[in-house]
C-alpha cells in the first residue's frame, strides 16, 4: 500500500470559503495533536496559497529525495510533526504558480503517493478553498487509503456559511465523513477594555451544523496572540495555554481523538 | 476532456502532440493535427462584445477571505451613486440582474437551482462558463465592468486574462490583508500582473485594524508583522489605494444585501472605501486624458 500504509487516520480540512482559516486550523489541530503524543504530518495541498510552511517556522527549508519518494521536512527535533507543501519546491517565495487543473492534478496525485511519511497517527490535509479539480483530485487518489474524514471550517457569517453548505454537498457526493464543523473567528474581545465584539457575526456555523445534521466542533475566537504566533512561526499550543483560542483548539483536538478511539 | 499528462506542453505548444509526454495522451491525435493550437474565436466574439463597456477591472488577491467580493460590490455601489451613469439594453443574449437602474450583476449563483448545489468543476468546465459570461451576457453600454474573482492564481485567472486579451483589462486593484499570510500570497498574485502584462491600478489593504467599539481603543487583529501593504507596496513600487478597517457593520450589510456605504455612511471604513474608490476613478481620468494627448 506504499507510503501511506503506516498512516493511522487522514484528516481533510475543507471549507467552500476562503481565508475562514483552513490553514491556521490545520497547524493547530497538527500542534494539539502532537501535545497528546501523538505523530502527525501535514499534506498543504494549497498550490496557489501554500501558508503552512511559514506558520511553523520552516519556509526556507529544502525538501530531499529518498527511495520511496519525498522525504517531508520535520518541524522539530522529535520529528512528531511533518509536512509537505508546494512551498519547498518554490525557487523563490514570491514565485507564483500559475497552473491550469491538469498540472495542479499531476502534483496532488504526486504528493499523495510518493512522500515518505512512515508512520504516523494523523496526516492532516490542508486544501485551497472551494470545491474544485485539487479537491477532486485529492480526494480520488486518497480514496485508496479510506481517510477517516473532513473537518469544515467556516466564520460566523451568511457569506461563509452559504459557501461551506456546498462544501457539505461535495462531502456528500464524495462519500467523505463529516467530523465536524468549526465556527472560527466567532467573536473577538477586545483586549483593552474585555468587551467582546461579533466582527464576522455569530452563530452561522453552528446553525449550519444542526440544520445538516453535522456535529459541531466549537467557535474558536478571533485572538490576535493566536495569529501573531502564526505569523512567526511560533508553537502556539505550548506558549499561550492562557489564551481565548486555546480552550477551544484543544476541545477540537480531543474529539477528534476520541472519534478515532 | 480526459486526464492530460503533468509534463503535457500545453496545446497551443509547438511540441502539442509530439512531446514525449504526449505518448499515450488521449488527446494526442487532437493536438498533433494543429486543431486545438489555433487562437479561440471566442476571444474576439469577446471584444465585440466589450465594445460597449468602458472600463473593465479585475479584482485580485492570492489570498482567500481578504475581501475582494465585499469589495467588488461596494466598488459598484459606489461608481453606480453617480446617477450620470446610465445602462442601456440592446440586442438579445443572457440578462445582468439588476440591482439598481444602473447597477447589474451576473454570477453562477444566479444558475445554481438551491443554496447546497455545489458546482464541482474541472478547470476545462470552468473556463467554458466563464467565456460564456463574457461573451453571452448582455451588459448593454455600461461606464465599469467589475470581474470578482476567487483566490488563487489558476484556471480562472488565466482564462479571464485571455478571453479578455482582445477586449483590454484597464487594470486590476488587488486586495489584501495586513498579516504577512496574505501578503506572501499577494506577492504571487503581483507576479502573476506582471507575467500576463495587467496593469495594476493599485492595493488596498482592507481589515486594516479594529476600534472596539466600548473603548475605542485600536486593536490590529490582523497585525502586520512584516511591514502590511504599505512596505509590500514600497518594495513592488505599486499604489497603495488606501486601507479599510474593520467594521462589523461591514459583514452585516453584506449578509442582508445592502450597501454599507448608504447603511452606515459615518463609519471610518465608508470614508476610507470613498476615498480608494475616487482615485481608482482618479485612474480612469488620467489614464483617459493621456490617450487623448496621444491622439
Amino acid at each position: 500500500r506504499g507510503n501511506l500504509a503506516r498512516v493511522q487516520h487522514i484528516l481533510l480540512v475543507l471549507s467552500g470559503k476562503g481565508g475562514v482559516g483552513k490553514s491556521t486550523i490545520s497547524t493547530e489541530l497538527a500542534l494539539a495533536l502532537r501535545h497528546t503524543g501523538k505523530k502527525v504530518g501535514i499534506l498543504d495541498v494549497d498550490l496557489c496559497g501554500p501558508s503552512i510552511p511559514r506558520m511553523l517556522k520552516v519556509q526556507d527549508r529544502d525538501v530531499h529525495q529518498c527511495d520511496s519518494g519525498w522525504v517531508p521536512v520535520f518541524v522539530d527535533q522529535d520529528k512528531s510533526i511533518s509536512l509537505m507543501s508546494i512551498g519547498f519546491l518554490l525557487e523563490k517565495p514570491d514565485d507564483a504558480v500559475v497552473w491550469r487543473g491538469p498540472k495542479k492534478n499531476a502534483l496532488i496525485k504526486q504528493f499523495i503517493s510518493d512522500v515518505a511519511w512512515g508512520e504516523l497517527d494523523f496526516l492532516i490535509v490542508d486544501t485551497p478553498p472551494g470545491t474544485s479539480d485539487e479537491h477532486i483530485s485529492t480526494v480520488e487518489a486518497l480514496r485508496p487509503y479510506k481517510p477517516f474524514g473532513a473537518v469544515l471550517v467556516t466564520t460566523p457569517q451568511a457569506v461563509s456559511v452559504g459557501d461551506v453548505r456546498r462544501e457539505l454537498t461535495f462531502c456528500k457526493k464524495t462519500g467523505l465523513r463529516v467530523l465536524g464543523i468549526i465556527e472560527n473567528m466567532s467573536g473577538f474581545v477586545c483586549p483593552h477594555c474585555l468587551e467582546c465584539t461579533n466582527i464576522f457575526s455569530k452563530g452561522g456555523g453552528e446553525e449550519l451544523a444542526k440544520h445538516s445534521g453535522v456535529p459541531f466542533l466549537g467557535c474558536v475566537p478571533l485572538d490576535p496572540q493566536l495569529t501573531q504566533s502564526l505569523e512567526e512561526g511560533r508553537d502556539f499550543i505550548q506558549e499561550f495555554p492562557k489564551s481565548s483560542a486555546f480552550p477551544a483548539l484543544a476541545s477540537i483536538a480531543q474529539q477528534i481523538l476520541d472519534g478515532t478511539s | 476532456m480526459a486526464e492530460v499528462p503533468g509534463d503535457c506542453p500545453g496545446t497551443s505548444s509547438a511540441q502539442a502532440g509530439s512531446a514525449t509526454a504526449c505518448q499515450g495522451c488521449p488527446n494526442q491525435r487532437l493536438c498533433a493535427s494543429g486543431a486545438a493550437a489555433g487562437p479561440d474565436p471566442a476571444i474576439e466574439e469577446i471584444k465585440e462584445k466589450m465594445k460597449s463597456v468602458k472600463h473593465k477591472i479585475l479584482v485580485l488577491s492570492g489570498k482567500g477571505g481578504v475581501g475582494k467580493s465585499t469589495f467588488s460590490a461596494h466598488l459598484a455601489h459606489g461608481l453606480a451613486e453617480d446617477e450620470t451613469k446610465q445602462v442601456h439594453q440592446s440586442g438579445s443574449g443572457w440578462s445582468p440582474v439588476y440591482v439598481e437602474d444602473n447597477l447589474g450583476v451576473m454570477s453562477v449563483g444566479f444558475l445554481l437551482s438551491s443554496p447546497d448545489d455545489a458546482v464541482i468543476w474541472r478547470g476545462p468546465k470552468k473556463n467554458g462558463m466563464i467565456k460564456q459570461f463574457l461573451r453571452d451576457v448582455d451588459w448593454g453600454e455600461i461606464d465599469y465592468l467589475i470581474v470578482d474573482t476567487p483566490p488563487g492564481t489558476s484556471d480562472e485567472h488565466l482564462s479571464i486574462v485571455q478571453y479578455l486579451s482582445a477586449a483590454h483589462i484597464d487594470g486590476a486593484v488587488i486586495i489584501t490583508t495586513p498579516q504577512e499570510v496574505s501578503l506572501q500570497d499577494v506577492r504571487k498574485e503581483i507576479s502573476f500582473c506582471h507575467k500576463v502584462k495587467l496593469p495594476i491600478i493599485g492595493v488596498v489593504e482592507n481589515m486594516s485594524g479594529f476600534i472596539c467599539p466600548k473603548c475605542k481603543n485600536e486593536s490590529q487583529i490582523f497585525p502586520p508583522t512584516t511591514g502590511g501593504a504599505e512596505k509590500m507596496c514600497q518594495n513592488l513600487n505599486v499604489p497603495l489605494l488606501g486601507k479599510v478597517p474593520l467594521d462589523p457593520q461591514i459583514g452585516k450589510s453584506c449578509d442582508k444585501g445592502q450597501s454599507f456605504l448608504s447603511e452606515v455612511p459615518n463609519s471610518p471604513a465608508t470614508a476610507s472605501y470613498r476615498n480608494i474608490i475616487q482615485r481608482i476613478q482618479d485612474y480612469f481620468g488620467l489614464h483617459h486624458s493621456q490617450e487623448e494627448k496621444i491622439i
